[in-house]
């Protein structure tokens, strides 16, 4: 707290950077799988490049190259105009490379000043550290471009937004003129994805450029001044901003892609799950679910649409009895499943996808054939008295690989070496192949190609058609917003409200971050966000019509 | 890591029916009064007193201090009463309040005093309290010096149950060093001596640098290995006792130590001096070390990088710290203290190299390493616990009590894990403790 800020000419004169980053022919192969496949891309100064591709084309693997974490295979990069090889990370930091990776690189028992000085430490004489001076660099440069951060402030407590701020400040001490921004709105509320957008805005101001690596096709038109895609290690084209979303990902997935999903008004009928007043503490004595009320119908999908980390986990886990509810009642027509085991829930008709398939869902090391009867291994038809019928399982799995177009070479493959869209539809056939009277849906996408995400919201549709009431929890307000027929809303555990499908995107944002229902609902209609007003745009330009 | 910190501000009010931590502490204030009340005092013939003395033996001149004669029965209930109102106004204030620390060690300080003034009870021998702490100083040192060097390694995210191991080879090494370098035998120099440590050192950094590269360079599962250098250390120094050392014993093992040296004036003051200030260049450069490692750790810029390569090494590699390197650095430092805390089982104390001679010692650091909270100062104090168990078990066994002295060399440790639990809470290990690190 001690002192006083001098101004910032003093210290970090601003520079006028004009540092322009060339990558050429880059490739890099992992055994036969080629990551980079000869990847051209010119970042300009001052300019916010979009590098737009799927889950596994090679986005963050072209960034590591960039950044020194991993040397390619063959190709360069040229920094204003001289060619340079990264050995390791302080190499690309040297030549002005700062990156935000997309698992923060902080330390959480450290303070913001610590983690933002740590390589670069001010030092007295002796090595012994110089806390004031410290504090001073990191209020000069989090001032100067309008972020807002407490250098004494432990890490571990701030919100994933701020910690972001520390991550961006930390490059920027460093000199950094680029920045890479690995996926960096996957964890933020769309208000903090406001903010953001604006950090980036003011670094374009100051000269710098930021290469904004997203598979997000909104965030990335919004934002970008040009844009790169990227798909299977290849560049397959460059587009401005004004691209529709339709173009955009049909370049990313190289077809055209289905952006919103067909189905009817939902036909709710008798309700099946009750939660009623529901408490859950996690292991440390924390209230995580926080007297959580709600019911599902048959025939609707109810979405838990909140920021990851605010309760939704142990939600879902309780109601499968795989945490312990400290009060309130859980009942699955009208009979009550709170605190019976997962195998009773299990078998009393509840299925289940769980938001961490390769820890959760599968076994990686099994056979996909064994991963599909991993909750009905021991009765009938796949087992007889005590025996297991292996070639029951196999035409089992046969069928089901075939329903669900599970692309794997065989139903022996282990479940481990299937993409991810792949596993997570052999999780799903698993769960669909059983009568079920509840389907409860953890983060069905994440880590997903989009043209499974297709096949997987249509089967969650489907399912819902047939009369399966549905739970999803998503953290991806795409998806809430695209399959749901009502929204619940939780922050810190609470439900802070339950909306219909109609739900406004900025509406659903200012709920995710604590906001009374009322309140969100006035505050998004006098101040739309920056991504609802680009839509807006485009819908009044008639280019497109918003899903 | 991430997701925790997004749940941390959930903190909200603790289940129903369970009790607060400070609730905890309280009713263990209570109890352990009402012990005092009804074992200590109550059952005490009224008549009977204990004798405290509060002077080193041998202690000629400067300040007199008397020694306490203490009337067991009603000191005891005194304290007694006290503890439990002192408990009780703690179990009905369910808030956490900084008085919590101050009140515990109260009743913890209370309960040792009525214990001791029990023991004593009606006995012509005086239970010299002074001559227990120095005691209790000079046993500590090697857990100290051990802990340092499970501090050191663990800071930095490699594991280090081979502290016991450590200090066996550095009890070895010392004693043969200092003694062959000792001609003729019995005259002992200090250049000698210096280099006992010297080797003892060394020795204790070697066995580091094998854990180094075995954990570090091959990434073997880093609790299997500390165990096993630990019984490698044991095999080896048995068969060069067996076939080098006892063979020679006469220059090999001649049981050479430090003399004793008092600190000129600190150790004049009453009670405190005699406990602090009394012992061989082991106890001060322990001191030293203690200081420098904490200040160090968590002052300068050495520190700040060891601990961030040990709680999140991939952050630290992207700032541009070397990770391995720093890993080996810290681990084979943590093992030159080890190897001086060997020294202290034999060069220190002026005894011959025994097999296992160190008995275990090691794994008590260890404790005191996690009891401690991975802070230099905190393994002070629990090594300090520690050493005062191991005193007062001998010193009780001398004057006869009536409690075995089995478990009352039993009883601290039980005792110390109960006030750990409570005062300390959930101890954090740093984040990436025992788990290798990879570049991609």
């Amino acid at each position: 707290m001690a002192g006083a800020p001098r101004p910032a000419t003093h210290r970090e004169p601003l520079r006028e950077t004009t540092l322009k980053l060339e990558l050429r022919g880059i490739t890099k192969r992992f055994g036969p799988l080629v990551a980079n496949d000869h990847i051209d891309l010119t970042v300009s100064p001052g300019e916010i490049h979009g590098l737009l591709g799927e889950n596994g084309a090679g986005k963050s693997t072209l960034m590591n190259v960039l950044y020194g974490l991993t040397s390619p295979d063959a190709g360069e990069i040229v920094v204003d105009g001289t060619p340079r090889t990264f050995h390791s990370p302080s190499d690309a930091i040297g030549a002005g490379i700062g990156m935000v990776h997309q698992h923060f690189m902080l330390i959480p028992v450290f303070t913001v000043a610590e983690n933002v000085l740590l390589g670069r430490e001010s030092t007295r004489a002796g090595g012994f550290l110089d806390r004031r001076a410290a504090r001073a660099r990191v209020r000069t440069l989090s001032e100067r471009y309008g972020m807002q951060v407490d250098p004494d402030a432990l890490v571990e407590n701030l919100p994933v937004g701020v910690q972001q701020r520390v991550e961006i400040i930390k490059a920027l001490l460093r000199d950094a003129d680029v920045l890479i921004l690995d996926e960096p709105t996957a964890v933020l509320t769309p208000q903090e994805i406001d903010e953001l957008i604006e950090v980036m805005r003011a670094l374009r101001e100051a000269g710098k450029s930021v290469v904004f690596i997203t598979h997000k096709l909104k965030e990335v038109r919004v934002v970008a001044d040009t844009i790169t895609v990227i798909r299977r290690g290849k560049v397959v084209g460059r587009a401005e901003p004004d691209a529709t979303e339709a173009e955009l990902a049909s370049m990313m997935v190289g077809r055209s892609v289905l952006l919103r999903v067909e189905k009817v008004p939902a036909a709710p009928g008798e309700v099946v799950l009750d939660v009623d007043r529901l408490s859950v503490d996690d292991a440390s004595g924390h209230r995580v679910v926080d007297d959580v009320s709600f019911d599902i119908r048959a025939g609707e999908i109810l979405a838990v649409a909140g920021v990851q980390g605010n309760g939704q986990t142990e939600l879902t886990q309780a109601i499968l009895g795989l945490c312990k509810p400290v009060s309130g009642a859980i009942r699955l027509s009208g009979r009550p499943i709170g605190g019976r085991s997962p195998k009773q829930v299990l078998r009393a008709g509840v299925g289940y996808v769980p938001e961490d398939r390769q820890h959760d869902g599968l076994v990686s090391s099994f056979s996909v054939a064994d991963n599909l009867v991993l909750d009905q291994y021991d009765s009938t038809p796949f087992a007889s008295g005590i025996a297991f019928r292996p070639s029951v399982v196999r035409e089992h799995a046969t069928r089901l690989v075939e329903e669900f177009d599970v692309r794997t070479g065989s139903v022996d493959a282990p479940a481990g070496t299937l993409s991810g869209g792949n596993q997570q539809k052999v999780v799903l056939a698993r769960e669909l192949s059983r009568d079920l009277k509840l389907m409860v849906v953890s983060q069905p996408t994440r880590g997903v190609d989009v043209g499974s995400t297709e096949a997987i919201h249509r089967r969650i549709v489907t399912a819902r058609d047939s009369g399966v009431p549905v739970l999803m929890v998503s953290s991806e307000l795409d998806e809430v917003m695209a399959l749901a027929d009502r929204i619940a809303v939780i922050y810190r555990g609470k439900i802070v409200g339950i909306l219909g499908a109609d739900a406004s995107r900025d509406e659903l944002g200012l709920m995710m971050a604590g906001v009374g229902e009322e309140k969100a609902r006035a505050d998004s209609e006098a101040h739309p966000s920056v991504m609802t007003l680009v839509e807006l745009q485009h819908e009044h330009a008639g280019e497109e019509p918003t899903p | 890591m991430t997701a925790r910190t997004v749940d941390a501000p959930l903190v909200a009010s603790r289940t129903r029916g369970s009790l607060s931590r400070t609730q905890g502490l309280g009713l263990a204030g209570v109890v352990l009064g009402l012990l005092t009340t009804l074992l200590f005092g109550l059952r005490e013939p009224s008549h009977r007193t204990a004798h405290l003395a509060l002077r080193a033996t041998g202690d000629t001149g400067g300040v007199h201090v008397p020694t306490l004669v203490v009337p067991v029965h009603l000191t005891c209930l005194i304290l007694g009463v006290l503890m439990v109102l002192a408990g009780l106004a703690q179990a009905t204030n369910a808030r956490r309040s900084r008085l919590d620390t101050l009140v515990t060690a109260f009743v913890l300080l209370a309960f040792v005093f009525a214990f001791l003034a029990w023991a004593d009870s009606g006995k012509s021998l005086a239970l010299n309290l002074v001559d227990a702490g120095n005691g209790a100083m000079v046993r500590a040192v090697p857990l100290i010096l051990g802990a340092l060097a499970g501090i050191a390694c663990e800071r930095s995210g490699v594991i280090n149950i081979a502290i016991e191991g450590q200090l066996l080879v550095g009890a070895f090494a010392g004693a043969m060093v200092a003694s062959a370098l000792t001609k003729p035998a019995a005259t002992t120099t200090s250049t000698a001596l210096w280099l006992g440590v010297l080797a003892a050192a060394l020795a204790g950094g070697l066995l580091a640098l094998l854990l180094a590269v075995f954990a570090i360079r091959y990434l073997v599962n880093q609790v299997i290995l500390g165990v096993v250098l630990n019984v490698f250390a044991l095999g080896l120094t048995n068969f060069l006792y067996d076939r080098v050392m006892s063979p020679h014993a006469d220059s090999l093992n001649q049981g050479v130590g430090f003399p004793n040296l008092k600190v000129p004036g600190l150790s004049e003051i009453p009670i405190l001096g005699p406990i602090l200030f009394d012992g061989n260049v082991f106890l001060y450069l322990t001191y030293g070390l203690l200081i420098v490692v904490h200040v160090g750790l968590f002052r300068t810029r050495w520190g700040l990088r060891v601990r961030a390569v040990g709680e999140h090494p991939t952050a630290a590699e992207t700032v541009g710290i070397k990770v391995l390197a720093t890993r080996y650095r810290s681990v084979i430092l943590g093992g030159l203290f080890a190897g001086i805390g060997g020294a202290t089982f034999t060069i220190g104390a002026g005894v011959e190299f025994g097999k296992n001679i160190t008995s275990g010692r090691g794994y008590i650091a260890l404790a005191a390493v996690i009891f401690g909270c991975w802070k230099p100062r905190g393994a002070f104090f629990a090594a300090l616990i520690f050493g005062a168990a191991d005193v007062l078990a001998s010193a009780l066994g001398v004057i006869g009590t009536r409690v075995p002295s089995d478990f009352l060399a039993m009883a601290p440790y039980l005792v110390t894990l109960f006030a750990v639990a409570g005062l300390i809470g959930r101890v954090r290990a740093p984040g990436a403790d025992g788990e290798p690190y990879q570049k991609s």
